[in-house]
């Protein structure tokens, strides 16, 4: 069953660390905002730099537009939990789960599965809410990714009742569900990430109820010469060049050997990718950008290759 | 070996650091090459410094083992063949071990260490809690490593060990790992827990939290997690001296932390920030690498003319060229691609100088490795790295 990537409601982007993820999972938003669909991206980390690729000033729990279409707020587990207890508990005391929530953030320490449920729970109730068409979530690298999407198991195999167990149920209905949810790792070209994303690719299936939506292969580097054309390059007279020029020549044949030979390492990697994963799997790729700096600029340029790849 | 170690003048390169110290950490934000590093710099003083040379490392690409002549690497310590070595052109004056933290296995051993009698390290081991607990609670991967590291230094086989770190959230985290695991055992909270649950409900403050959390947890679940701490805390002793002395061993004079980064923006942040952190604990920071730098040739004057004179003088230069070359519009073409993947390059490698111009607390020693254009596959390529961290 294949879904079109963004008509899915819930799209979890990993990858690992320095890959790209979270550039991807913001450019993803964006998109699917720029196609009119109301879209809510999230980021797991307290502390990551989601709100830079929009420039807009930080974010936080409770989410805000930043352009047409798009929400943006950060994961917070405390506020998480107030906002379940005050949903789910009709407790009043708001004033008092401050150090309710302080104290339960030691048991979540603690007890496995309570911080991760609560976390990607947050945005499983936004999908049943039916607030958004879409939420992308920033989530987690792909070292710690299972824990998160497997944590309503882990809760059901050690929780035997309870409010938090009782949740699980309508969790792993959506999460098991490929029209609903999916999940979208980000590689760069090179060889950890590639492993780190077949290892993942396998952990999905066997550990999790979530469907593997899409695989990015993100910074592509552009190939620069046909093979006659390298032919051409690899003899090229430097000497009459520099003449021609009359200035220096061997930095830019330096230059040029390195990208070419770059792309080629990578393309190995890249190779494997393709070979490797399930066959059917979406394999989106997003060129490298020779930009100087990562902001919204680059946000843009990523969504716009990442919308030529889906087809828009 | 001994000797340089007495020596206390400042090291000013990476070869003087590993020389004067016994514990070079190595921390960094994700997919920067800290693996890689690392071990090139333990290879280098394994053949230039001679001694026993350790590195333990995290999770390696099976690469590297490979590179190192071994078919792989396990919790156990093993020493990469001398053949390796030879292999690589190079005859080490001492040796190279490698270890892989296995984060499951070693919290074993530490319940075998600790607990007081084997029904207890039984009861422990066989909790549903343990295996997911070991996986997971107070950052429990960064606490191994570290304890690890402890139990291996304080062996004294070793006359250097090179730590390569945890992927962590947040290169930090494993600085705190044992204050807080000493912090976790001594809390009031689990005190709380593991009384009783009968004497825990006549407790009138606990009550509220206690009903609230039993109608979102489950009582039941709650006993579970009190029955498993109540165990745990049989080696509260054990584990709270442990940890301070893990401590203690990180504020030694002779452990050491090299910061690895690329000169991408989230990991420099990430770096400042470390950087920070070392100083605001009193820790020593031997270096900075910068990884994956591109050669300052990009950014050259004269060369960026040239560069821009292919690209908008692609034919004419073309027609000046012996026909040889090939056929002209085809050389243009190419000379048109050279000056443009020049003057792409050229941005990257600006931005990068400008990252680097901000490393605002440098400390004595940079080492910056260029971006090597393809895969390490066997030793000598690990030298080669190693070559250029040294100086």
């Amino acid at each position: 069953m294949t879904v079109d990537l963004l008509d899915r409601k819930l799209l979890f982007v990993t990858g690992k660390g320095g890959v790209g993820k979270t550039t991807v999972a913001a450019s993803l938003a964006l998109l699917a905002a720029q196609h009119g669909k109301r879209t809510l991206v999230g980021e797991i980390d307290a502390k990551g730099n989601l709100a830079d690729f929009f420039e807009i000033g930080p974010t936080r729990f409770k989410e805000r537009e930043v352009s047409p279409n798009l929400w943006a707020m950060s994961m917070d587990t405390e506020e998480s939990l107030k906002e379940y207890l005050s949903l789910q508990l009709k407790i009043p005391l708001v004033a008092r789960l401050g150090p309710l929530a302080r104290t339960f953030d030691f048991v979540a320490n603690a007890a496995p599965g309570v911080k991760e449920i609560l976390t990607i729970g947050k945005f499983l109730w936004e999908v049943r809410q039916k607030r958004y068409d879409l939420v992308v979530v920033d989530a987690v690298a792909t070292g710690h990714i299972t824990g998160h999407l497997a944590a309503p198991q882990a809760i059901q195999e050690l929780v035997q009742v309870g409010m938090v167990r009782d949740q699980t149920g309508w969790m792993l209905d959506i999460l098991g569900d490929p029209a609903q949810t999916g999940a979208v790792i980000v590689a760069a070209p090179e060889e950890m990430p590639v492993n780190e994303t077949l290892e993942l690719v396998e952990k999905l299936r066997t550990e999790t109820v979530v469907d593997l939506a899409a695989v990015v292969a993100n910074r592509v580097l552009p190939e620069l010469f046909t093979r006659s054309e390298e032919e051409i390059f690899d003899r090229l007279p430097v000497a009459a060049l520099a003449e021609a020029l009359g200035g220096p020549v061997q930095p830019l044949i330096d230059g040029a050997q390195l990208a070419v030979t770059l792309r080629r390492t990578r393309g190995v990697h890249l190779a494997r990718l393709r070979e490797k994963l399930p066959a059917g799997t979406p394999l989106l790729y997003v060129p490298y950008l020779f930009q100087r700096s990562h902001g919204a600029r680059a946000t843009h340029q990523v969504a716009e290759h990442l919308g030529e790849e889906l087809g828009f | 070996m001994a000797a340089k170690k007495s020596q206390v003048a400042t090291p000013r390169s990476i070869d003087q650091l590993l020389a004067a110290k016994e514990i070079v950490i190595h921390c960094g934000s994700g997919g920067v090459g800290k693996t890689t590093t690392a071990a090139a710099a333990a290879a280098m003083a394994a053949v230039h410094h001679g001694g026993k040379v350790l590195v333990l490392t995290v999770d390696p690409a099976k690469r590297l083992a490979n590179a190192l002549g071994l078919e792989a690497f396990g919790n156990k310590e093993s020493r990469v063949p001398p053949e390796a070595f030879l292999a690589a052109g190079v005859e080490p004056r001492g040796e190279l071990w490698v270890a892989m933290l296995d984060t499951k296995q070693s919290w074993d051993d530490l319940i075998h260490r600790h607990a007081r009698d084997p029904a207890t390290r039984d009861a422990i081991l066989a909790n549903p809690l343990y295996k997911n607990i070991a996986g997971r609670f107070v950052q429990s991967h960064d606490y191994i490593a570290m304890e690890r590291l402890y139990e291996i230094h304080a062996s004294g086989t070793y006359d250097l060990i090179v730590v390569d770190t945890p992927p962590t959230r947040s290169a930090i985290d494993f600085l705190e790992a044992p204050a807080r695991m000493a912090d976790f055992f001594s809390s009031r909270l689990l005190r709380w827990l593991t009384v009783p649950a009968r004497s825990r409900m006549l407790s009138f403050a606990s009550k509220p939290f206690y009903s609230v959390a039993d109608r979102i947890l489950g009582s039941k679940f709650l006993e579970d997690i009190a029955e498993f701490f109540l165990l745990f805390q049989t080696m509260y002793d054990g584990f709270v001296e442990r940890a301070n002395a893990v401590t203690r061993t990180l504020e030694d004079k002779r452990t050491t932390f090299v910061v690895v980064t690329t000169l991408e923006s989230a990991p420099v942040r990430e770096a400042e920030f470390f950087i920070d952190a070392l100083e605001e604990r009193g820790l020593h920071l031997g270096a900075v690498v910068l990884n994956k730098v591109l050669p300052s040739w990009f950014l050259d004057k004269g060369t960026t003319a040239s560069a821009k004179a292919l690209v908008s003088d692609a034919d004419a230069l073309a027609a000046r060229l012996p026909a040889s070359a090939g056929p002209p519009e085809q050389v243009a073409r190419v000379l048109r691609e050279v000056g443009e993947s020049f003057l792409n390059f050229q941005v990257v490698a600006k931005r990068e100088a400008e990252t680097r111009a901000e490393l605002s607390a440098a400390p004595e020693v940079i080492a910056a490795v260029p971006y090597f254009d393809s895969d390490i596959t066997d030793l000598a390529g690990l030298l080669q790295l190693g070559e250029q961290l040294w100086h």
